[in-house]
């Protein structure tokens, strides 16, 4: 299983960023090899429109069977997520990381 | 004469400015109102005529048709937008972002991107007496404002000679829709209000105006609330503060009630003549 979270960080004790479109990373997490690894996204602050789409196609090319974020994605990324079949769990927008995944773990977090 | 009537901050009173204006003026002669704050147009609140036209608009936007498609990425290249995206095997456009350049169309090998008409709005024209007043308003869901002003603008400059007085009711901001209302405009109107949330946004719109090489004025709305840094901004700035409109429990009342100041404040009307006055003299003497 393969699980991208938004996050401000590279690390499992960075905090989620609770935007889809604008977040600062993605932090990827394999569980089979229980590897970590981070995408920066932050040149997408330079980009005045469709940062949702654009986000969301890196996300496609990450290919990750669940995504934990904080408010969702909009509706032009939720489209382009559509069609990729990514569970999407929402309301880890206080959370770390790490706290994110052990909530998701525990089935506390919701599905979008 | 095209005269914009744009802020930077909102509800400073452009739309009172501007059907003011428009109604005073057409006593004596032709003039063209046209609201171009597409996304909420309200002149037609204190403007009322007779119907006299009514055309849907519509904006050209690509949609994918898969059959000779080679997936090369040009169309998401050249897209400034994000409005065309490649994702592995397919093209997914997002019509909200798009601005109808026609880039990924032209620029596809295959023709595979063809433009399609979708309707954004609606423009309407009515006229009463010597005032002739066109709006246009984007369909609930439309995220772009500019192809709709873009094309308003248009009708009016095929319908109407540059002879005769052209007022344009601006959205507030200083942004893409702003623009394309100003751009053309041989005077802006900048209308504030002397508090420092208008003062603020002023000096964006100002910043703007002259980016754009604009001549432009001040009209300071409610004067008498807040305090006095926008009349001095504007000293210090050497920008010409063309009237001030009182702080009035009357106007308030007679706006809410949606009728024209004018006729029953005189002091407004007064107003009223220095703005065109001023403008007049200025374009007349082809002063910057």
């Amino acid at each position: 299983m393969k699980i991208v979270f938004t996050t401000k960080g590279s690390e499992w004790e960075s905090k989620i960023d609770p935007r889809f479109g604008r977040t600062e990373y993605f932090l990827i997490y394999d569980e089979e090899s229980d590897e970590l690894s981070s995408f920066d996204n932050r040149a997408i602050n330079d980009v005045a429109h469709g940062a949702g789409p654009q986000t969301a196609q890196k996300l496609f090319e990450l290919k990750p069977d669940v995504l934990i974020t904080g408010n969702g994605p909009g509706g032009n990324a939720a489209r382009v997520l559509g069609s990729a079949n990514i569970k999407i769990f929402v309301g880890a927008g206080e959370m770390t990381a790490k706290e994110a995944f052990e909530a998701y773990k525990k089935g506390e977090l919701k599905e979008f | 004469m095209k005269i914009a009537i744009a802020s930077g901050k909102g509800g400073t009173g452009k739309t009172t400015l501007s059907t003011n204006l428009a109604a005073y003026l057409a006593e004596k002669e032709s003039v063209v109102l046209t609201d171009l704050d597409v996304e909420e147009p309200n002149s037609g609140l204190f403007i009322h005529g007779n119907l006299i036209n009514r055309e849907d608009k519509y904006k050209a936007v690509p949609r994918w048709n898969s059959d000779n498609c080679t997936l090369c990425g040009n169309c998401q290249k050249v897209c400034n937008f994000h409005a065309v995206i490649q994702l592995v095997d397919q093209i997914m456009v997002f019509p909200e972002l798009c601005h109808s350049c026609y880039a990924c169309s032209e620029l596809c090998p295959t023709g595979s991107l063809p433009m399609i008409p979708e309707k954004m709005g609606e423009l309407r024209e009515y006229q009463s007496g010597n005032l002739h007043f066109v709006e246009s308003k984007l369909d609930v869901g439309q995220e772009q404002a500019v192809p709709l002003i873009a094309q308003t603008n248009k009708y009016v400059d095929e319908k109407y000679s540059d002879e005769i007085i052209k007022l344009y009711d601006s959205p507030p901001g200083t942004s893409c829709p702003v623009i394309e209302v100003t751009k053309d405009a041989d005077f802006v109107i900048l209308v504030t209000e002397p508090t420092p949330f208008g003062l603020h946004d002023l000096t964006l719109a100002v910043e703007t105006m002259r980016e754009l090489d604009k001549k432009f004025g001040v009209v300071v709305n409610r004067y008498g609330i807040g305090n006095d840094d926008v009349i001095d901004y504007c000293e210090s700035e050497k920008i010409p503060v063309i009237a001030k409109i009182s702080n009035s429990r009357r106007i308030a009342e007679l706006y809410s009630r949606g009728r024209l100041l004018y006729g029953e404040i005189p002091e407004l009307k007064d107003e009223l003549v220095k703005v065109f006055d001023f403008v007049k003299g200025n374009l007349d003497r082809g002063e910057t």
